[in-house]
């Protein structure tokens, strides 16, 4: 009884101090975007929004979080179109090399990001995409896909081919049962889809710092101030990206739960 | 059948997957107004061959024709041939009333109009009460009518049912099974449907296409295939029958003898081939067409057996019997006429004489 509850004791202290090692940056960069001081240090200075405010004034932060978002939204919208797309078509067709056709979707993530930085930039260079926000969302989406693929698939894997096919024997055109079936059926998944999208893509750097160019997102902005010098600004716009990347993530991740908690209900 | 126009044709069809063959060569017609139901073991080519109705499947020979037109390239979509699936297959994020909906809603039937079809086939059958629920709040029994509903809102002339009653339990079984034909009755259009029980088949349908490894085996009236099954596969497939082996011997007539471990019977010669003395035959002999007696009335064939084990099946016993020469008997009949026989009470290791006339035994083709 006695060595149970060290032992239970050993696991909880081994699992704080772990959530301690990867959340403390995290969690320090929160508290010291609220600290007056300029310098991230103790003894604590009091607590001021003044670099919430200098984050705000400034016009190339600001930029690049506009740019971010509008990147963001783009990124998410064609990707999880083209992830419903291309899990569609294998959910519902055989054919040959079907295979090799998941495979080379599913592939982006598994690549070295600088690698797909370089061959954006070469290749967005000749058709002279790169430097623009349109180059860095072509590739935050080759990118996404996979992600988006993934989410619907799961979701498809739940759907009987005969219902599909009870909507043609209804009279449902394949275009009718593809949105009056299969889109609704697999709602939740493309909105999750949307948000975690989102996120991969407000969160990138590597691609966007190859691609970007003046058009700077917010990550690049961060680092090339970074570059510069060592403002608490940068805890501040720390915060304000990790507060919106956790919140697309938790969406997402809310409904994907949904789903699963409603099919298992069912079974 | 009051109605005999031909509706469907099915036309030497086929359909191959691959290697294998689900349907070899089928050829039947349906009339306007039938139930025909579609039976056999699983893997035999009804669904098959009901799914080539329905379009979801292309054959890969043969022709089916809708009133003479051909119809093997018609897309599903374009067949008003509606289908009660076996999983139901209802949409599962969809209201009662919006899964009855959508085939009115694929036409183009306005909101208001579609709405009170629905509901009126809701009344129908039942669920009107249900009408906003979805699909995961209703027992298998109020998804079958969901199903039948949804089928039946399109006002089609045919109706086709892939195994409608097997996902229900066997007391809603027999109330389904009435429905369906009360249904049929009252809408007067043709039911298809695709069974693997004998009892469904015979229950509901006027004809009954019999079908094996991708052939049809017999067509005809639940009776003409309980009491002349064409071959030895059918003889066995409906149950009930007693299939005796033996060695015939020309008896003159119009009678043939038949030796076996039963003894010697007589039967009815066929009339469409010659079976000479000696040929190996086998002879089929209905349960409820044999009867027991306490003593040899000698007329029509008699064989003394002892009762092996008693059945009940509610109001019938089934008695299997053994001849003296080791052949089983089975002998169906109705409980009431157990109980006031000069035999009761039956019981194991009692001796009866088996009855039957002449004309009740008949030939399989070899």
């Amino acid at each position: 009884m006695n060595a149970h509850h060290l032992r239970r004791g050993a696991l909880f202290l081994w699992t704080a101090l772990l959530l301690a090692f990867i959340f403390a940056p995290i969690v320090s960069t929160i508290i010291f975007s609220f600290n007056a001081d300029r310098f991230p240090s103790l003894p604590w200075a009091g607590f001021s929004v003044r670099w919430y405010e200098a984050v705000f004034a400034d016009a190339t932060i600001l930029r690049g979080l506009i740019n971010s978002l509008i990147v963001a939204g783009a990124t998410a919208i064609v990707a999880s179109f083209l992830g419903f797309a291309a899990a569609y078509v294998d959910y519902r067709y055989r054919f040959l090399g079907k295979v090799v056709y998941t495979a080379l979707i599913a592939l982006p993530p598994a690549v070295p990001v600088v690698i797909l930085g370089i061959a954006m930039l070469t290749f967005e260079g000749r058709l002279g995409l790169s430097g623009t926000l349109t180059g860095v969302a072509v590739g935050h989406i080759v990118l996404a896909v996979p992600f988006a693929m993934a989410l619907v698939r799961m979701r498809l894997a739940d759907l009987d081919p005969d219902i599909e096919r009870a909507a043609w024997n209804l009279g449902a055109t394949p275009w009718a049962a593809v949105s009056g079936v299969v889109i609704p059926f697999c709602l939740p998944a493309i909105l999750a889809s949307i948000f975690l999208t989102a996120a991969v893509s407000f969160d990138e750097f590597m691609i966007a710092w190859f691609v970007s160019g003046v058009n700077e997102t917010l990550p690049v902005r961060v680092l090339a101030m970074l570059q510069g010098q060592v403002s608490p600004k940068i805890n501040a716009i720390g915060a304000i990206v990790f507060v919106v990347s956790m919140s697309l993530v938790v969406i997402a991740q809310v409904l994907i739960g949904n789903r699963a908690d409603r099919s298992s209900k069912r079974t | 059948m009051t109605n005999t126009l031909t509706m469907l044709e099915i036309d030497r069809v086929a359909k191959r997957y691959g290697d294998s063959l689900a349907v070899a060569d089928v050829s039947f017609t349906i009339s306007k107004g039938e139930f025909i139901a579609l039976m056999g073991p699983s893997g035999c080519g009804k669904t098959t061959t009901l799914r080539m109705i329905a379009g979801l499947d292309e054959p890969t020979g043969g022709e089916i024709r809708l009133w003479g037109r051909r119809l093997n390239e018609d897309a599903p979509w374009k067949r008003n041939a509606p289908l009660v699936w076996q999983n139901y297959a209802l949409f599962p994020f969809l209201s009662v009333r919006k899964n009855i909906e959508f085939g009115l809603k694929q036409r183009g039937m306005p909101i208001r109009q579609r709405r009170e079809k629905a509901f009126e086939w809701m009344e129908r059958l039942g669920i009107a009460a249900y009408a906003d629920r979805g699909i995961d709040q209703l027992s298998g029994g109020q998804r079958q009518r969901v199903a039948l509903a949804r089928a039946l809102a399109l006002e089609p002339e045919m109706l086709l049912l892939d195994e409608p009653l097997s996902a229900l339990d066997p007391h809603l079984r027999v109330r389904m099974q009435s429905e369906l034909v009360r249904l049929h009755r009252d809408l007067g259009i043709t039911f298809v449907c695709v069974t693997h029980s004998h009892s469904e088949a015979f229950a509901m349908a006027n004809r009954v296409v019999l079908m094996n490894e991708g052939q049809v085996q017999q067509i005809g009236t639940p009776r003409e295939i309980h009491r002349r099954a064409a071959n030895r596969f059918v003889a066995e497939f409906v149950g009930g029958n007693n299939l005796l082996s033996g060695t015939a011997v020309d008896a003159g007539n119009g009678l043939m003898r038949v030796d076996g471990p039963f003894g010697s019977t007589l039967a009815r010669a066929p009339t469409d081939r010659v079976l000479q003395t000696g040929a190996e035959v086998t002879l089929v002999i209905a349960a409820d067409c044999i009867d027991m007696l306490p003593a040899r009335s000698g007329t029509g064939n008699e064989i003394e057996a002892r009762v092996l084990t008693l059945e009940f099946i509610g109001s019938a016993v089934t008695v299997f019997l053994e001849t003296l020469g080791g052949a089983e008997l089975r002998i169906q009949r109705p409980l009431h006429e157990i109980e006031n026989s000069p035999l009761s009470p039956l019981s194991p290791g009692q001796t009866v004489i088996a009855r039957w006339s002449e004309d009740e035994g008949y030939f399989l083709p070899a």
